[in-house]
């Protein structure tokens, strides 16, 4: 296998850190960012950070961290702050203002940064798309030990993002969730707002380096908007946020280096191909989530209409041995009342006769004793729908067929009882059909 | 006027309060007491600020001019013993937190910055969870429960608040008669244990019923007190019989006047 020739943990060890904890600590925040409907927000200071990085190099004249990180964590919440002004003053949508001023201040980053290129090695496509493959090479030392400077100060990074959201979990909740009540029990909603800026514009400016400002936005926004699907509540929301941050950190790096392979092409870049496996890991959770996951729906969709069909099958045996104890009730005569397809029908035949439902004499279907009970249940419900709908809501006899058709499959015990007391225990239907008498036990009575 | 001890017994008191957006007035002028142990009903007709005033008594906005007293004091001294039930619509009822998470929200302030929940309080959460009927949904999702029932949670969240005086913003929108009934008896049973509740109330057919003071409201004060002597038809068709048109240019032509500078 070519991956494990050029592993090297020295390299690919620091690469697959650095994302992880890149990837960590923005979605960590970005739970927060998807929460308040505020992704674009988190878009819009990672770019505009640009110029804040820009000014930072023009006054100190170095690439140190510190003067970087105040220069870019100043610009990122001047974009919050600059944002609501122009939404506020220039009476225009929160999108509008936001876009208006992050463009506004990205370009005057990009001017600035050429302008700077010319004596620094300040480069816009690194601060685009970063570069995470160089982790290893600039390395601090501590406690004895090389570590890439990246690496530690992502992790640093990670700790406070983790720091903050444990110990203001339920401000960050309350405030959230219902900014009004946050503010006026005490918790002030706008202090937690310009908080979480600040942290969006540090973690944004610690990820640069590594995934460059596009990524980074990718790693807030993705994972958390996966876990979003899958999660009911806030706390395993952030837990599977964070799951999938790593998950996709990790195979980014692994198929950075495997996929371009399978084409004849060399590896690819590693920032990139972790925002293409969160957008995966996206993908998968919007097929297959389990509450809104679009193949459980089609399941449970298709699982209904199975069950519908097998109670209208079950029910249309009973009407047919109703009117004529003799009737054909052979499979073909049965699916072409039913307009069911071939496949459906099968399949809900081989279930009703594994559940003793109906039985086989002769090419004809017949209803067992327990097949005849709940058939007998549908056609009361039906019946007495029917009924209850000409007498309280002024339905057509002629129309009422359809509706009951439908309301029969929802019906229970209590429902029908309660449908019979509404209805004062009609003995028959507007179409003068018998309605079948209630019975709790399938056994033990002679039928018809 | 603090040092009147009437003063600092009235749960609700506001003073000439004017709250204007965008140079519009929305209340003008605004002024009443709430005597305690009431059960007020804030009545007038869409955009007539009654919205706007539970926002002004809780400092969610900064009026034009005005003073308003809570217990006396400003909100600000006495948010600990207001409870507050927003619209329905406005929450996100998608958000990932379940019932009994929504409820235990009303502790927040209790427990304090930076201090987890702990089972005291989620006891607190069921019980108030309880009185409103619903103690076994408390596990549910929020976006899974009805209408009725997510109204109700937010009832609960202002019970375990445990405040002397609730404002509640149209708690009786678009609930089923059994949440209205169970909201009503909670009313009438904090009003036994002289809490006063200040309601936004749509249906005025109820108001009788439900209410024993009343504020009538259309950007001013058109009458209040109690029911019986200022729900009067009078009343009602000087309230709903139309806004305030002259303010309303004046509004307009100073908006002008600005414009022209």
């Amino acid at each position: 296998m070519h991956l494990w020739q050029h592993w090297s943990w020295q390299i690919d060890g620091w690469i697959i850190a650095a994302g992880v904890l890149c990837a960590v600590a923005s979605s960590l925040l970005g739970n927060f960012l998807v929460l308040r409907r505020m992704s674009m927000l988190g878009d819009a200071i990672t770019h505009a950070i640009l110029p804040g990085l820009a000014v930072a190099f023009f006054i100190s004249s170095s690439r140190s961290s510190v003067p970087m990180f105040l220069g870019a964590v100043i610009v990122g919440v001047l974009t919050a702050l600059f944002t609501e002004w122009v939404r506020r003053f220039g009476h225009v949508d929160e999108g509008a203002s936001m876009g208006v001023v992050f463009t506004s201040l990205f370009a005057l980053g990009l001017v600035l940064i050429v302008q700077a290129a010319d004596n620094v090695d300040l480069d816009a496509g690194c601060v685009l798309y970063g570069a995470i493959e160089l982790t290893w090479l600039d390395t601090v030392s501590v406690a004895g030990a090389e570590i890439p400077r990246a690496v530690l100060v992502l992790g640093v990074v990670t700790v406070i993002n983790a720091l903050f959201v444990t110990l203001f979990f339920k401000e960050l909740k309350l405030s959230s969730f219902d900014p009004s009540l946050a503010t006026t029990t005490g918790f002030s909603a706008g202090l937690l707002h310009y908080l979480l800026m600040v942290l969006v514009a540090v973690t944004a400016v610690a990820s640069f380096e590594s995934v460059g400002s596009i990524l980074v936005v990718a790693m807030f926004i993705v994972p958390p908007a996966t876990a979003y699907m899958l999660a009911d509540r806030l706390a395993p929301m952030i837990w599977i946020s964070v799951f999938l941050a790593t998950v996709a950190a990790v195979s980014g790096h692994v198929l950075a280096i495997e996929v371009p392979r399978w084409f004849g092409y060399r590896s690819t870049t590693t920032a990139g191909m972790m925002a293409v496996a969160a957008g995966a890991l996206l993908a998968l959770a919007i097929l297959f989530s389990p509450r809104h996951g679009v193949l459980v729906k089609f399941l449970r969709r298709r699982r209904l209409a199975w069950k519908i069909l097998a109670d209208d099958t079950v029910a249309l045996l009973y009407r047919l041995q109703e009117r004529d104890p003799e009737a054909a009730t052979d499979p073909n005569t049965l699916r072409g009342l039913l307009l069911a397809d071939q496949f459906s029908f099968r399949l809900v035949l081989a279930w009703l006769r594994r559940r003793h439902y109906i039985q086989r004499h002769d090419g004809q279907l017949r209803l067992t004793r327990p097949g005849r009970h709940i058939a007998r249940q549908l056609v009361r419900s039906h019946r007495l729908w029917e009924q209850y709908l000409t007498s309280f809501a002024n339905i057509d006899a002629a129309r009422v067929h359809d509706k009951a058709e439908r309301l029969e499959h929802f019906t229970d015990r209590s429902l029908r009882d309660e449908l019979d007391a509404a209805t004062e225990g009609a003995e028959q239907d507007p179409h003068g059909s018998p309605i079948p008498v209630e019975r709790s036990e399938p056994g033990n009575h002679s039928d018809s | 006027m603090s040092s009147d001890p009437a003063a600092a017994t009235l749960p609700l008191s506001v003073h000439d309060l004017t709250v204007a957006y965008d140079r519009k007035p929305v209340l003008w002028d605004v002024g009443f007491d709430v005597p305690p142990g009431s059960l007020v009903g804030v009545v007038g007709p869409n955009g007539a600020g009654k919205s706007t005033l539970l926002q002004a008594v809780m400092d969610l906005l900064s009026p034009a001019s005005g003073r308003i007293e809570v217990f006396g004091a400003p909100y600000r001294k006495m948010r600990h013993r207001v409870g507050y039930v927003p619209q329905r619509e406005s929450v996100d009822w998608d958000f990932p937190v379940d019932a009994l998470d929504v409820v235990t929200m009303g502790l927040y302030r209790r427990i304090g910055w930076c201090l987890p929940v702990r089972q005291k309080h989620r006891d607190l959460a069921i019980e108030a969870l309880d009185r409103v009927g619903i103690a076994d949904l408390a596990r549910r999702q929020i976006s899974q429960l009805s209408g009725g029932q997510q109204q109700r949670t937010f009832l609960a969240r202002a019970l375990v608040q445990d405040a002397d005086l609730y404002l509640m913003d149209e708690p009786f929108a678009a609930v089923d008669a059994a949440t209205e009934r169970a909201i009503i008896d909670i009313l009438r049973e904090m009003k036994n244990r002289n809490k006063t509740s200040v309601v936004i109330h749509h249906d005025l057919q109820s108001v009788p019923e439900y209410f024993d003071y009343v504020v009538l409201l259309n950007m001013r004060i058109v009458a209040h007190g109690p029911v019986a002597e200022t729900f009067t038809p009078e009343n009602l068709q000087k309230t709903y019989g139309g806004r305030l048109t002259l303010l309303d240019e004046v509004a307009e032509a100073m908006r002008r006047r600005e414009r022209s500078l």
